[in-house]
């Protein structure tokens, strides 16, 4: 028996990048090239051995694009950043990453595969966590009546499964391929296509109209791609109702994410395709919960996870060093902390009991 | 007919993908016959299969050392094979959907509502995730109503295991089956016909070890069933499902993700995932290309329902291995027996062919009769026999003889013929696979609907939970599960059971002594027992 385990579609590619790299680099120069038009000034023939080179280069290279990008950007609309008030947190260059390998999103077993079976963790995670605020739900919809908001939806792995367990899901995501994809494939099932609504727009954008409204705003591997992480939370917490949640996954910044999130996942393994991360950009917890808490919204959940490349498999751990899982809630507005709310509650219960044996009382405690 | 066109496969890169337990199938059965396309590998088994049935076995299946060979080589080929030859093979008589999204999008299309098939949907339809899915169930024969219970007992009867018997309840069946007709059986018999030894099954805090059930009422229990969930479940009688057409391995432009059915009268439908449990000769499986290990036994099966001489409590199970083949005794009541007796096939007709009186002698003597016993075996395993008892002197297992046959029912006598099947693959994406639709198995150790029941489990397992995460109900990753849950267990007891089928039918001496003292062993060892009885009443 081999134990029942299965090698997966990304320890496929991870093995085979591995015998290609061992075995000759005709196939490397292929793949190179085809992620080339991604990214600028890349060359082909760089031997990927030589790590600190290559990463210099990269770095070098990148940063010469994004320095580029900003000018460019600057140049093209500056009555834009005179007159309008938001910045906007999508960065551009992330969005042609993301545009080459738009037609890929739903193949189970492709370069998404990981983002697939980060499915199995973070939909539970996100249903258990609103079941908890609900007294009771409808057995096979629990999450009919909420409105979920999927920030950076792609094409739709997340808006998907929650729009299957009931809720009304709006996903916006900044590159207009995504949309059109996730609407391409939502359209086949009748009972999704009613339940989703896919916009092709920024976070800002939605804020003014759906001030206050859901339930939950779910932004799973979004805030390591945003440029401006505090304005990026602002506006989910604008959007939440007050007791709403937010979630949110994404990759901490420590030494181990860049070793294996950048240097293995990307440029070695395969798993992630190049280009995707840009370690600067990730954020630690700590960081995250500090920006939460100055938005009014408490963490309630901070959860490592870990993938298994030869499974293809997400678990839950201890350590979040990696990627990790985080659940905060916005706050109700209430004065008082919890404890003391409670007793506050009772004395006032007492009162209405008092209250409605005597009226009199009522009219004087109003006045 | 359209070119078939191969589906785009990851190359293979260790033998571990070739397939998990599909690997180990193919150790243990590595000769395919039914007409499915064959590759070069397969077609170089084939000649070795033929060249070997050519020489010996004469029920034309090959000897199990021949067929580890085989699949040594097998497995050598696969590893050394490119990579395209490799992985699941290419679906055969598969048409491309690319048209209109008019007709009703099913989550769960069950095809074939027999046993398995009804006890599937009915599962799916009781389960609390399920609530919002719509299910359909497709019948090619009529809905069975009972006005009420016949009076005669039906002769088709399953033995109904402990785990089936909790699936059943777990829906309320099981309340139905009680309130109309069972039996519950507390000991089982098994001895062989050509020496003293005998094993004896029996639970130590006499729980029932098993029940018989009629299939008849079986079926009448799942469709009262399926009437109470008739707003979740819909189930067409009479329809039968032409042709299938499978959905490209991801969305491209225009080409709809579902798997869409033809009926019989024209009409089509789509579905989310289609669950095969029509039988061994499986329209949905053929249509998939999905390959089929099997081969027939040179033997059938004769069921009939027996009168007792006398009333008796009537609550064991009685086998007896003739050298011809196994003949079982089941209680139904206190005065009647089912009986399976499967034998060959010449000697399967003339039981059905001979008069009455002939049959009861026949059955009678096919119990009792120690004519093919022989003095070296008996004295080999009294030998045996003394020394269990001096190691374990409070153990008694005199043989005891099964209750005498007075006479049979009228028109109760029917044959049928037997085989031995297993499906390559359990799953392909948006298809899963049930039933004896997946196995086929021999009657001896009265485990092919158990298996079936067991299929139904796991399945609607992993199905409840992909739902509960809002999963794609077609998606591989649960699918895979579930075979990898089944394959297991299954191969294992098709494996055992055409061992023993092929171990208990010669009568060469040194065999039977073999036989006679692994018997006798097992039977003197009680956690192995334990461990036995535990397995088949999963």
């Amino acid at each position: 028996m081999w134990g029942g385990r299965k090698l997966s579609s990304s320890g496929n590619r991870f093995l085979g990048v591995l015998r290609s790299r061992c075995w000759g680099t005709q196939a490397e120069g292929a793949r190179l090239t085809s992620s080339a038009e991604n990214q600028v000034s890349w060359t082909p023939q760089t031997k990927p051995r030589v790590f600190s080179e290559y990463r210099i280069m990269w770095f070098k290279s990148y940063r010469m694009t994004f320095a580029c990008l900003n000018r460019m950007k600057i140049y093209r609309y500056p009555w834009r950043r005179l007159y309008s008030t938001s910045q906007t947190t999508v960065d551009n260059s992330e969005i042609k990453t993301f545009l080459a390998l738009a037609h890929r999103w739903w193949d189970e077993q492709g370069v998404y595969a990981p983002l697939h079976s980060m499915n199995d963790l973070r939909v539970p995670f996100i249903r258990d966590n609103l079941l908890k605020t609900v007294a009771h739900h409808q057995p096979g919809k629990p999450l009919s009546g909420m409105k979920i908001l999927d920030v950076g939806c792609g094409g739709g792995l997340l808006s998907e499964p929650l729009g299957r367990l009931g809720a009304s899901v709006i996903g916006i995501d900044p590159v207009d391929e995504n949309i059109k994809i996730a609407q391409h494939h939502k359209s086949f099932d009748p009972v999704l296509d009613k339940r989703i609504e896919y916009r092709a727009c920024s976070l800002e954008e939605m804020v003014e109209e759906t001030a206050e409204t859901c339930d939950a705003v779910v932004a799973s591997e979004v805030v390591e791609h945003v440029i401006d992480l505090e304005t990026f939370l602002q506006c989910c917490c604008q959007v939440l109702k007050p007791g709403g949640s937010l979630f949110i996954t994404t990759i901490n910044k420590t030494q181990l994410s860049y070793a294996l999130g950048i240097v293995f996942s990307e440029q070695i393994a395969g798993i992630v395709p190049k280009g995707t991360h840009t370690w600067e950009k990730f954020v630690s917890p700590e960081k995250l919960e500090s920006i939460l808490e100055s938005n009014g919204l408490s963490v309630q959940t901070v959860a490592g996870m870990l993938y298994n490349p030869l499974s293809g498999y997400w678990h839950w751990s201890e350590n979040t060093s990696l990627n990790y899982a985080a659940h905060a809630v916005k706050s109700t507005g209430q004065e008082h902390p919890v404890p003391a709310e409670f007793v506050f509650k009772g004395e006032t219960e007492e009162l209405r009991d008092k209250d409605s044996t005597n009226p009199g009382l009522q009219e004087e405690l109003k006045k | 007919m359209p070119e078939p066109v191969p589906l785009p496969r990851e190359p293979l890169i260790l033998p571990a993908q070739v397939g998990r337990d599909r690997f180990l199938i193919g150790l243990l059965f590595a000769r395919s016959i039914s007409g499915t396309e064959a590759g070069p590998t397969q077609l170089a088994i084939g000649e070795l299969c033929s060249g070997s049935a050519a020489k010996g076995g004469s029920n034309g299946a090959p000897s199990t050392l021949q067929v580890s060979t085989m699949a040594g080589r097998l497995a050598v080929s696969r590893w050394r094979a490119a990579p395209s030859a490799a992985g699941r093979g290419p679906l055969l008589s598969c048409r491309r959907w690319s048209g209109a999204k008019a007709d009703t999008v099913y989550d769960v299309v069950v095809s074939g509502g027999g046993l398995v098939g009804a006890a599937m949907a009915c599962a799916l339809g009781y389960d609390i995730h399920f609530h919002d899915k719509k299910i359909l169930l497709l019948e090619a024969g009529p809905k069975k109503v009972w006005e009420k219970l016949p009076e005669t007992y039906s002769n088709r009867v399953s033995s109904i295991s402990p785990g089936s018997a909790t699936l059943l309840s777990s829906f309320g069946a099981w309340d139905h089956i009680c309130n109309m007709r069972y039996r519950a059986f507390r000991r089982m018999q098994v001895w062989d016909a050509c020496s003293e030894a005998l094993i004896m099954f029996d639970k130590d805090n006499l729980d029932d070890m098993g029940y018989i059930v009629e299939n008849d009422v079986i079926m009448c229990a799942l469709t009262k069933q399926l009437e109470a969930v008739s707003d979740r479940v819909t189930v067409l009688y009479r329809s039968k499902a032409v042709s299938y057409t499978w959905p490209y391995p991801f969305t491209m432009a225009d080409s709809s993700p579902w798997v869409h059915i033809t009926l019989g009268d024209g009409s089509t439908l789509q579905t989310k995932l289609l669950i095969g449990a029509d039988g061994h000769n499986s329209g949905v499986r053929q249509a998939a290309g999905i390959k089929n290990v099997s081969w027939n036994y040179d033997q059938s099966a004769v069921v009939a329902t027996l009168h007792l001489s006398e009333a008796t409590e009537n609550n064991v199970a009685w086998q007896r291995f003739l050298p011809s083949g196994p003949i079982a005794l089941l209680p139904l009541s206190d005065t009647l027996s089912s009986l399976v007796w499967s034998t060959s096939h010449e000697h399967a007709a003339e039981l059905v062919g001979m008069d009455e009186e002939k049959f009861v002698d026949t059955i009678n003597s096919a119990f009792w009769s120690d004519a093919n016993h022989t003095d070296f075996i008996d004295s080999a395993s009294s030998v045996l026999q003394s020394v269990v008892g001096f190691l374990r002197p409070t153990k008694v297992s005199a043989r005891q003889l099964p209750p005498s046959v007075a006479r049979v029912d009228a028109r109760s006598r029917v044959l049928f013929p037997l085989g031995l099947g297993h499906a390559a693959e359990y799953v392909r994406p948006r298809l899963a696979l049930i039933g004896d639709a997946a196995h086929r198995v021999h009657p001896l150790a009265g485990q092919g609907v158990n298996m079936g029941f067991g299929d139904v489990s796991s399945l609607v397992h992993h199905l409840s939970a992909a739902a509960f995460n809002g999963k794609d109900l077609g998606s591989m990753s649960h699918l895979t599960g579930y075979e990898t849950d089944r394959q297991r267990h299954n191969t294992a007891l098709l494996a055992a059971t055409d061992l023993l089928k092929r171990f208990y039918s010669t009568s060469a001496a040194p065999l039977v002594l073999l036989r006679t003292w692994g018997l006798q062993a097992t039977n003197a060892v009680s956690p192995l027992k334990e461990q036995i009885m535990a397995f088949a009443s999963k």
